[in-house]
């Protein structure tokens, strides 16, 4: 895992992002940066603004303010002097295909099977020849331990095999960066852990930078090296999860453990 | 005339064959009818989400113009107008346009029955916005107005008999040219209802069932 060191242009900037919806600010001039290789976990109670930093990332949301910087490259808006324009969809898919995610509700395409959701953007948006992608889609399920559901209609397959299919969808784009937003919240909870170890298999086997909201502080623990503890749009505490888990300094960040921890 | 009862077999029988040559009519009508409404209401519907002002407007006024007056006014009136076009070719045409209109309705309801989660999730792979509505949205929209669509098919088949006023031959026309030349109305008439009957109820079963299998 690389950390943040001096002079490396991040994979991800927030400069004094801003987002509103109408009269709501979620996030005020909110500045942090992500090191290439960084597994960051996003903590705090819900509302907290967590999810819409991921959502700003895919371009679902449109920014009210402020600039994401993806290696350096503006994504979504940028400067021109004094003026801030919006990028046009053309050159904010190239950056776009840098990022991927997984979904706390898989969205899985209802009409394909298994292996035709995996290699639909592989082939249509990568250009792969439909063998290439799917030797390589075939190569993914293996390593989410799906290979047996390779045809199969999604409505087949229960919440944690859909969740392990979305993870081999996202990941057979080879993304830069993968943003995962609450992705066992919908599962049983003895599914969760299969989930986990797939997560944690990648984490341990690629160099993929992660930003994640989940509430299992367990895993965070595990697959993370930062948390960030976010309230009111704002970052409160910033720490490795060690210490933030078990020393953390701000009094927000406590009483919201000691929610969530028991 | 006084053992003539109401009913009489032979005149059934004998006018069985000009009705079930009314009937391929019929179902042709039907049959090209929905597919121009398919087409046509599905581009409405599309051209219905442009974000321009002046697409939507105008559009918006000639779908609710068509809806709200009847489909024999316009049939008589394109007959009147279009005097070099085969009458059935106007019928085909006009029932088309006729329930495009509401087969539009049917297309928006499905389109906005995808979840959003999808339209997320094809932008989170980077697709493009027409490989989207392609292989991910139309899919699973057009699934959702399959039942609205034979519904359409059996009510489009039931109005064809006003094709009868721009003088094409379907199968109530054909009852009626039988009725005026043997002044016998009643076996006619009464077949007619129950061929209509006869295709239009297992027709709507299948809808209803289809209805089930897709909810």
């Amino acid at each position: 895992m690389t950390s943040t060191t001096a002079g490396d242009v991040p994979a991800i900037e927030f400069k004094d992002v801003v987002k509103r919806f109408g009269d709501n600010v979620v996030l005020d001039e909110l500045n942090f940066k992500v090191a290439k290789g960084d597994r960051v976990t996003l903590i705090g109670p819900s509302g907290s603004g967590k999810t819409t930093i991921l959502r700003l990332l895919m371009t679902l949301e449109e920014l009210s303010g402020g600039l994401i910087l993806i290696d350096g490259d503006p994504y979504t808006h940028e400067y021109r002097g004094d003026k801030w324009v919006e990028i046009p969809e053309k050159r904010r898919r190239v950056v776009r295909n840098r990022v991927g995610m997984v979904f706390q509700q898989f969205n899985l395409f209802p009409n394909m099977t298994v292996l035709q959701n995996i290699i639909e953007a592989p082939v249509h948006v990568l250009g792969k020849s439909k063998a290439e992608a799917t030797a390589r889609a075939e190569e993914l399920l293996e390593q989410v331990g799906m290979t047996e559901k390779r045809d199969f209609a999604t409505n087949q397959l229960s919440g944690g095999q859909q969740q392990r299919v979305a993870i081999a969808r996202a990941l057979a784009m080879d993304p830069e960066i993968l943003l995962l937003d609450e992705v066992t919240s919908a599962l049983d909870p003895e599914i969760v852990a299969d989930v986990l170890e797939v997560l944690r298999n990648i984490a341990e086997t690629t160099d993929i930078t992660m930003l994640l909201v989940t509430h299992e502080m367990a895993f965070a623990r595990d697959v993370s090296n930062r948390v960030l503890m976010f309230d009111h749009g704002q970052i409160v505490e910033e720490a490795d999860p060690e210490t933030m888990f078990t020393n953390p300094s701000h009094e927000r960040t406590k009483e919201f453990l000691k929610a969530v921890l028991g | 005339m006084n053992d003539e009862s109401i009913w009489d077999w032979d005149t059934a029988w004998a006018v069985l064959p000009d009705l079930l040559q009314g009937l391929v009519v019929t179902v042709e009508a039907t049959v090209i009818g929905m597919i121009i409404a398919s087409i046509l209401g599905l581009l409405i519907a599309l051209a219905m989400r442009t974000p321009t002002r002046w697409v939507r407007g105008p559009l918006r006024f000639v779908v609710d113009f068509v809806r709200m007056t009847p489909l024999l006014v316009q049939l008589v009136f394109a007959w009147l107008l279009l005097v070099d076009i085969p009458p059935l070719a106007i019928g085909f045409g006009v029932l088309g346009v006729h329930y495009a209109t509401y087969m539009s309705e049917v297309y928006r309801a499905g389109i906005e029955a995808v979840p959003p989660g999808q339209w997320e999730a094809a932008t989170a792979l980077n697709l493009p916005r027409g490989r989207t509505w392609r292989a991910i949205i139309l899919p699973q929209a057009i699934k959702n107005t399959l039942p609205g669509l034979g519904n359409y098919a059996v009510s489009m088949f039931k109005e064809t008999p006003f094709l009868f006023a721009i003088t094409v031959v379907e199968m109530y026309s054909a009852a009626q040219r039988f009725g005026a030349n043997t002044f016998s109305y009643i076996e006619p008439l009464t077949m007619v209802g129950l061929l209509f009957l006869l295709v239009s109820y297992p027709t709507s079963l299948l809808v209803r069932r289809m209805e089930i299998r897709l909810a």
